[in-house]
């Protein structure tokens, strides 16, 4: 007892007393307190880490407390939503900069962007990313999905997401294998030459039922092999190569003289 | 087959049945006439049957969709196995399409054969419009027939376009505002026009009940009476043939119509039938559930209507803005869309249309012609259809510059740029150098008759000369050579002035002829004549018994190989 | 090529001359089919053919059999294998027929060609004589001769009857032809702007800068059921969004027309009449698919590129006093693609 007594006066004692606290406060914090509605609980661990991966990958261009620089965008009030979505396709840290990002191979893990993410929302309030049941196809209707989808983003999309141009040069990319949430994400923040969606747009549920259309999609053509699904050119296209083709080979059969 | 005389009764049983029909309709003639009449045998002159069979396949398919579709734009709500459309609110045209492809089984099958096959149609009309033109047979006395087929043609495009709007969905739906916008932009009548074609504003409730006769009743039977004239002139004046040894204008060297042709023409209806059968089993095309019923909001990204039609677009897309103008005060012009749907196709189907009497008239040729041209012995005329299908393609590109601009990454700003500028720079250079190679294979085929083809077999003499043995051509390669006519420019004959001193009226129209035949036929070659070749083997007479006597020496038994 | 010991070609290497002209050969030597000499060869083809007729007939059983087996499957694989199957079983029915008739005509049937003449394509002299007279003929007695009056009556009364038939039929296809209701949209003084398709109204707090709201006007859900509406809306749809108001050039003569940096155009293109329905958010620009024709929403939807001439028609909006949007008045000009008429 005499050691304990004698460390009990110890400098470092009230250091230590102060520590063992926030950590039971936290602990029981964690444990206790209710999970938001957003999917991930970002902790302030989460957002120191993307403020520190935010310094050394986006602040050479959004500047060091994301306020923007020139052309390139503050990114106060983007929410988690849109960097998750930028980040998890890959689109940032943009390749070269202009008006079109170009999906590539995500630069980052998952959990460093939902850092990323973490960050940047705390800059100030934006939308958040969507639960896993806001996103899930199964419970949406396709074929609302498909009437919102034709008014608002078949004109840049395509009729079933196979892409399109814009001008310049720009381009809305195929939706073939964008995620879910991508896509959710992408409607509700309007990424780059993307117009926004908010909720009182396109709402949540309608959301949910444009993204069950797009996956219905990837069942393929009822007709046979698909050409693209970029309509009347390459079927053309292919109804002289194979139609024609094909039949100027039989015909080149038919005129030749039998060995 | 057995023409009857009263002491002459027919034994068999087909005998007997060729009498009784013989008796009531006299075929017999006709079976003289046409059982063993000859055609010439190419595989080019199987492109216009394609044709022919893909509308067959059109009309027979095309009976089946009628027992389904319904025509009419009357609103209804889809509750059927299509998930993406179920509980919407679509036209009775568009509703009778699904339930047509999803509840009728084989019903999207036929759809797409008689889609598939519209697309052949049009892609064989235009490559045999095209053999034809290349080989010359449009002249005397085919220039009515090419007529005929020219007229085929552009009532083809019209039961294209007819047709693919019928089901009533969002991509044809704009193409109909297309055609509208373009028909409103005729001066005067525009605006009466449009309410003429479309039954009051766009869109209205009867035009698809409209195109659906037009497409079912009016330009089927139109086709189907043009397609027998066609035929008919094709049996009136024999078919052409290519030139060879034993072919003249005066005769038709080929295989008779039975049993040959029934089985070559006929096995070909089966092979375009099975290939259109086999396309529409294995590639999508046209699923119109995936653009939705027509509705003026909507419009997908990569808008072009079917490929025939693509010419027209990319002839829109590429006008540029500015050339709207307002007349008299308050009239609006719309050349940025009178130009690129009206006259730049207008100029184009006039070309078609005329040339053969352009050529007629440049020529001052009145001979009938049966034997075809090798293209290359027409410089000109090879060289104009080269740029006139280069210009074509061109504007079939422009309408896809969207797509262009995906797939190669490019923007469609500039294609847009580039394609204007190639309009009219590409038919000049593609001219230039297709006339260029035609004379070039012309001179080369002058090279061959006269020296023979190279072997390169060298053969040394004892003085250290060598030379190359040259292999001569046999009489068939040179009769095919020798035997075309380089037609040379139109002298101008008409004097400047009459008798009297006043200036000759005809003289500045035999002017402007003369200056258009020098065009087409200043640059020729002529063919080898006798005398040439005469001269031509006298230079290598002497070199010729020396390599045979070297030859003779070295390996008697030797034939000089190929 | 051929050799020398020719199995083709004539025997002579050289074109005969005669009077300075070459002359023509005449046909290449007949060269025989391996199925003409080699009796072997003959039944091989003979077998081939059979069997490309039998392929025929197993397509035809097949593609029946499959169509009255398959069971009924409408999704959208179910219906791709039933397409692919009944398309590959017809095609093959067909092709065996014709690759078996062309495989027939090549290798067993004659293939000796035939020369036949071909007659002038014009009648005979004799023919065209007796034509004319027969229509001399037909002239004189027909009596027509020297009667102008009647000639003349005849021409008039053929060349009017067709006008009997015409009229009707392009009279009535136009319908009221009242050309007039181009200038005429739903759009009026207080019409409240809403979504397209579903009708809810717009507030212009919803509107946040970089939006892009696809706009028809408030109409009753029972006239948007109606025959009518498509025709009606291919008249009155606006694209609505909304810029930083620092971006946006007011036009002239347009002042007031926006709210608070949200303004509305009417969708439908100047050049033919497609949707305008590409908003490109960061370059504010209004690019249309069908020919490319672009529009700059921040100058007043003036064109920048393209086939197009006339800026988009600007819809004058406002809000009413819930903070819903509504136009001020109808359009200023007929919307849509020009016509002759339209600035009158």
């Amino acid at each position: 007892m005499k050691a304990l007594a004698a460390r009990r006066h110890h400098r470092f004692a009230p250091v230590v007393l102060l520590l063992l606290a926030l950590l039971i406060t936290g602990g029981l914090y964690a444990a206790l307190a209710p999970s938001r509605a957003t999917a991930d609980t970002a902790t302030a661990d989460d957002i120191q880490t993307g403020q520190a991966l935010f310094k050394a990958n986006c602040a050479t261009c959004h500047g060091m407390n994301a306020q923007g620089e020139g052309d390139t965008p503050s990114l106060i009030g983007v929410g988690a939503a849109a960097v998750n979505f930028q980040v998890s396709t890959g689109r940032m840290p943009m390749e070269l900069n202009g008006a079109q990002a170009i999906a590539k191979p995500a630069q980052f893990t998952e959990e460093q962007t939902k850092q990323l993410a973490a960050y940047v929302a705390s800059l100030g309030p934006g939308p958040s990313i969507p639960t896993a049941e806001q996103v899930d196809p199964s419970l949406g209707n396709a074929s609302k999905g498909a009437e919102i989808f034709r008014t608002n983003c078949a004109m840049c999309h395509n009729a079933v997401g196979a892409g399109g141009a814009l001008s310049g040069g720009k381009f809305a990319p195929p939706l073939t294998s964008t995620s879910p949430t991508q896509i959710y994400e992408a409607m509700l923040t309007g990424p780059q030459s993307m117009p926004v969606f908010n909720d009182a747009n396109i709402t949540s549920e309608e959301k949910r039922d444009v993204i069950a259309y797009i996956v219905a999609q990837r069942e393929g053509a009822a007709g046979g092999a698909d050409l693209g699904s970029v309509g009347p050119v390459s079927e053309g296209l292919w109804a002289w190569i194979i139609g024609l083709g094909a039949l100027i080979g039989a015909a080149v059969w038919i005129g030749a003289k039998s060995s | 087959m057995t023409t009857t005389a009263e002491t002459d009764a027919p034994t068999t049983k087909a005998g007997r049945a060729a009498d009784y029909l013989d008796q009531r309709t006299g075929i017999g003639v006709v079976v003289k006439e046409f059982a063993r009449k000859v055609f010439p045998d190419h595989w080019s002159f199987l492109l216009g049957e394609i044709a022919l069979y893909s509308f067959v396949v059109l009309i027979l398919t095309g009976i089946f969709l009628t027992m389904f579709f319904v025509p009419s734009m009357a609103l209804t709500t889809y509750h059927g196995p299509v998930q993406v459309m179920d509980g919407q609110v679509m036209s009775d045209a568009f509703a009778s399409t699904l339930r047509l492809s999803f509840e009728v089984r084989g019903g999207l099958l036929m759809r797409q054969i008689h889609h598939w096959a519209a697309l052949v149609f049009m892609a064989s009309i235009v490559t045999h419009m095209m053999r034809v033109f290349f080989t010359g047979a449009f002249r005397k006395p085919r220039e009515l027939n090419w007529l005929v087929g020219f007229t085929l043609m552009v009532l083809g495009l019209l039961a294209g376009f007819s047709g693919y709007s019928l089901p009533d969905d969002v991509l044809s739906g704009n193409g109909l505002r297309i055609a509208d916008g373009v028909v409103k932009s005729i001066p005067i009548i525009g605006s009466y026009l449009s309410y003429f074609i479309f039954g009051g504003e766009f869109p209205g409730e009867h035009i698809i009940p409209r195109l659906f006769t037009v497409h079912v009743l009016l330009i089927p039977g139109l086709i189907l009476a043009l397609v027998a004239l066609h035929l008919i002139f094709v049996v009136v004046h024999k078919h052409t043939q290519y030139p060879g040894g034993g072919r003249t204008d005066k005769n038709v060297v080929g295989f008779p119509l039975f049993p040959v042709y029934t089985a070559k023409a006929g096995g070909f209806f089966f092979i375009v039938f099975g290939v259109l059968a086999l396309m529409g089993g294995t590639m999508a095309i046209n699923n119109v559930w995936n653009y939705g019923p027509y509705d003026p909001s909507p419009v997908s990204a990569g808008a072009q209507p079917d490929w025939y039609m693509l010419f027209l677009e990319g002839s829109l897309r590429l006008m540029p803005g500015q050339t709207e103008i307002v007349t008299w005060g308050h009239f609006t012009l719309s050349l940025n869309v009178l130009v690129p749907a009206a006259i730049v196709p207008g100029l184009f189907f006039m070309f078609l249309a005329f040339y053969p009497f352009i050529e007629a008239a440049v020529t001052k040729d009145k001979r009938p012609h049966n034997v075809l041209d090798r293209p290359r012995n027409v410089p000109v005329r090879t060289a104009l259809g080269v740029a006139f299908l280069a210009d074509f393609i061109l504007l079939a590109l422009a309408g896809s510059n969207d797509l262009i601009a995906t797939h190669f990454n490019m923007s469609i700003n500039t294609i847009t740029w580039i394609f204007r500028v190639l309009f009219f720079l590409l038919p000049v250079m593609t001219f230039w150098i297709t006339k260029r190679i035609c004379l070039g294979l012309q001179r080369k085929d002058r090279e061959l008759v006269l020296h023979g083809h190279e072997h390169g077999r060298i053969v040394r003499f004892a003085n250290g000369e060598y030379v190359e043995v040259h292999k001569p051509l046999d009489a068939q390669e040179q009769w095919l050579r020798v035997s075309y006519d380089a037609h040379a420019p139109l002298e101008l004959d008409a004097p400047k002035f009459d008798s009297r001193g006043n200036k000759n009226s005809a003289y500045t129209s035999a002017k402007r002829w003369s200056r258009l035949s020098r065009f087409f036929y200043e640059d020729r070659i002529e063919p080898v004549t006798p005398a040439e070749l005469a001269a031509a083997h006298d230079a290598h007479h002497g070199e010729e018994e020396h390599v045979e006597a070297i030859e003779e020496r070295d390996q008697p038994e030797r034939h000089l190989r190929s | 090529m051929s050799t020398l010991d020719n199995t083709h070609g004539t025997k002579d290497n050289e074109l005969v001359v005669s009077d300075g002209a070459f002359v023509d050969p005449g046909l290449p030597e007949h060269r025989s089919r391996r199925a003409d000499r080699d009796p072997r060869a003959s039944r091989r083809a003979e077998l081939q053919t059979v069997v490309l007729f039998a392929i025929s007939v197993v397509g035809t059983i097949a593609m029946l059999v499959l169509f009255f087996a398959m069971p009924d499957d409408t999704s959208i694989g179910g219906l791709r294998g039933q397409n692919l199957a009944l398309g590959l079983t017809l095609g093959f029915a067909l092709l065996g027929i014709g690759l078996g008739a062309v495989h027939w005509a090549k290798t067993i049937m004659s293939d000796h060609e035939v020369v036949e003449d071909r007659h002038a394509v014009e009648s005979s002299p004799e023919a065209r004589e007796a034509a004319v007279a027969a229509l001399q003929a037909g002239v004189e007695d027909s009596g027509i001769a020297r009667r102008g009056v009647l000639k003349g009556a005849v021409v008039s009364a053929l060349a009017l009857f067709p006008l009997a038939l015409a009229v009707p039929l392009v009279a009535e296809v136009g319908g009221d032809w009242n050309t007039n209701l181009f200038r005429k949209t739903l759009w009026k003084k207080g019409t409240r702007l809403t979504r397209d398709p579903d009708g809810t109204p717009v507030r212009a707090a919803d509107v946040t800068i970089g939006s892009a709201y696809h706009i028809i006007p408030e109409v009753s859900e029972e006239e948007r059921q109606s025959p009518e509406w498509i025709t009606e809306k291919a008249k009155a749809v606006v694209l609505l969004v909304r810029l930083d108001p620092k971006d946006l050039n007011e036009v002239e003569g347009h002042e007031g027309w926006t709210y608070d940096g949200i303004i509305a155009f009417s969708k439908i293109c100047t050049h033919v009449g497609c949707p305008v329905a590409l908003y490109e958010q960061q370059t504010h620009h209004l690019l249309c698919p069908c020919h490319q024709s672009t529009f700059d929403v921040a100058n007043g939807a003036k064109v920048v590129f393209g086939p197009a001439k006339r800026p988009l028609p600007q819809l004058p909006i406002t809000v009413d006093a819930d903070g819903y949007l509504v136009a001020q008045d109808g359009f200023d000009q007929p919307i849509g693609p020009s016509y002759w008429e339209r600035l009158k």
